[in-house]
């Protein structure tokens, strides 16, 4: 794709982006942040594509470090801003038993 | 062996643009949030089929494997996180984010050949850089592996002026020659600003810088999308580098403070060094029975929870005692601030958590009319979100930020741990005034007692 087109494609997406989020409550600030920053680790496509590529060792190794780091970025931000929703959407009727079962968050967290 | 034509490849990718879009503005609103995630990682799971089909793709199996690896890094330690420690793993996968940004386009540069695309890459390098070693600083700062406090010595913002100066000559060199040494210089000098940036940014903004590097990280991924040509990337990223600016500034806002006072505030003098030292003024302290007392035979109730509250873990309890409250026919309501707790809307996290109901939870500007009306304001954990140097002391770190206006409250009790200044290292005047009694102690154990007396009363 030409300069102009990329260009064309950058500016209109500013302008969604300032969109899309422009009245946020701050109740949501935290897994907004969370579920963008997840977002930015499709960074993942342009470390496979550059990985896929690679004919030396070295370069290979490189891009595989990017590979992995984008997978954590990606894989982690979605799986944690999903937590972090679940705990607004996840309640239920008998809110104190499940208070005490929840005391132990490790625990909980391997259970689920 | 590329399955997909060109077309279908840019169609996929647009689709997975479209999710992304779809999923922050799912994001933007409670009912919708949990879809909207799930719908932004749909979008993600489709655009990595799609560059596995749409292109010849050598050493299949080590990048199959190197992502099953980060995954099961990723996952566990997502799903383990406890509530509180939330903000220093989003710095960190935000960090990681930025670095896999830089390494690509670091690799990209032997395939470059135009000036623009030589232009990205440099940016890429150097912002990535600046994000990873920025994001890396913050971790440490919340993890409390080095001091909370603004770190700053003399002759920083000359140190920052040149090494921002040899990075720009750093970047020239790279776009004129495409030299890979450059490149690699540049990345370092990227590293040494990032480090810098956020060295000097004192302990309570820490949520705000989290939020511009990540909208730096989604820049940078925009800008690797250039360099290789890639939409889709252009696109995710532009709209994270969009959205998380358009973020920052309402956190900033929320706190009565600019964006670039916070970043650069330290730099124009140490005024946000705050205090160490604990002041030996005397204070009233009580027994958790006499709290328990007081809240009682109050008929209005206001909770005012922060970070201290979700460190200790006493977010349960502290519903718990909300509804021992209730049970007596007395009025309990959550006071949040924006920046309670260590990111913008944590500690919502951290009560939804605890089941605690959404419309007990008020924001700042619906509750602060009804402290004069509050028998107790019941302050657990939190410091700086209600401390009165913030409308009173203009040389304050945090003088201009919106407070909870606690003082207007019949009867004030803290739960403190000690009397140490909170994470911005302000001495909080509030804590000596005659309506305040304090009740020292871990935020779990003293709401542990003080709902046991509650009970017994």
């Amino acid at each position: 794709m030409d300069a102009m087109s990329l260009l064309t494609v950058f500016v209109l997406a500013v302008f969604v982006g300032f969109e899309v989020v422009s009245k946020v409550s701050s109740t949501l600030h935290t897994p907004l942040m969370s579920g963008a920053n997840a977002i930015h680790g499709i960074v993942l496509v342009g470390a496979i594509i550059v990985a896929g590529q690679a004919e030396e060792p070295l370069v290979l190794i490189v891009a595989l470090i990017a590979v992995l780091l984008a997978t954590v970025n990606l894989v982690g931000g979605f799986v944690v801003t999903d937590r972090m929703l679940h705990m607004f959407s996840g309640r239920k009727a008998p809110a104190k038993a499940d208070a005490r079962a929840d005391a132990q968050p490790v625990a909980k967290g391997a259970a689920k | 062996m590329s399955l997909l034509t060109p077309e279908w490849t840019a169609g996929l990718y647009l689709f997975a643009a479209v999710c992304f879009i779809l999923a922050l503005k799912g994001l933007s609103s409670p009912k919708t949030a949990r879809r909207g995630n799930l719908l932004g990682a749909f979008g993600a799971l489709v655009a990595l089929v799609t560059v596995f089909l749409s292109m010849r793709v050598d050493n299949l199996p080590w990048i199959l494997g190197t992502i099953a690896v980060g995954s099961a890094i990723a996952v566990p330690v997502s799903r383990r996180v406890q509530m509180t420690q939330m903000p220093q793993l989003v710095a960190l996968f935000n960090g990681v984010g930025g670095a896999a940004a830089a390494l690509v386009a670091l690799l990209e540069l032997q395939h470059s050949s135009e000036w623009w695309s030589a232009l990205a890459i440099a940016f890429t390098i150097l912002v990535g850089s600046v994000s990873f070693a920025g994001s890396c600083v913050t971790f440490a700062k919340l993890q409390e592996l080095m001091t909370t406090r603004p770190v700053t010595f003399p002759g920083l913002p000359v140190a920052m002026g040149l090494v921002v100066l040899g990075a720009l000559a750093a970047a020239a060199w790279l776009v004129m020659s495409g030299s890979f040494v450059a490149a690699l210089v540049l990345m370092a000098l990227g590293l040494v600003v990032g480090v810098l940036l956020v060295l000097p940014v004192g302990g309570a903004d820490v949520p705000i810088v989290i939020s511009l590097l990540n909208a730096f990280t989604g820049l940078t991924v925009a800008a690797s999308g250039l360099v290789l040509g890639n939409v889709l990337l252009l696109v995710a990223g532009t709209l994270v580098g969009a959205s998380g600016t358009i973020l920052t500034r309402e956190m900033a806002r929320a706190m009565g403070r600019s964006v670039g006072g916070i970043m650069f505030g330290a730099f124009k003098g140490g005024s946000t060094a705050g205090s160490t030292t604990q002041s030996d003024r005397p204070v009233r302290s009580a027994s958790a029975e006499d709290v328990a007392i007081l809240l009682g035979y109050a008929q209005r109730v206001i909770v005012v929870p922060g970070y201290g509250l979700a460190v200790a873990q006493a977010q349960h309890t502290m519903a718990e005692l909300a509804s021992a409250l209730e049970a007596k026919g007395i009025e309990v309501s959550f006071a949040i601030h924006p920046v309670a707790g260590r990111m913008p809307g944590h500690m919502n996290v951290l009560l939804a958590e605890a089941n605690v109901p959404t419309e007990s939870l008020r924001e700042m500007d619906a509750i602060n009319p009804e402290f004069k009306n509050a028998d107790v304001a019941l302050v657990v954990g939190a410091n700086d979100v209600v401390n009165p140097a913030a409308k009173t002391t203009p040389g304050s770190p945090i003088y201009g930020m919106p407070i909870l206006d606690v003082a207007a409250a019949k009867q004030v009790v803290f739960l403190k741990r000690s009397m140490r200044p909170g994470f911005a290292g302000i001495e909080n005047e509030l804590l000596f005034e005659p309506q305040t009694t304090l009740l020292f102690g871990d935020a779990k154990d003293s709401l542990t007692k003080v709902l046991g007396a509650v009970k017994a009363l």
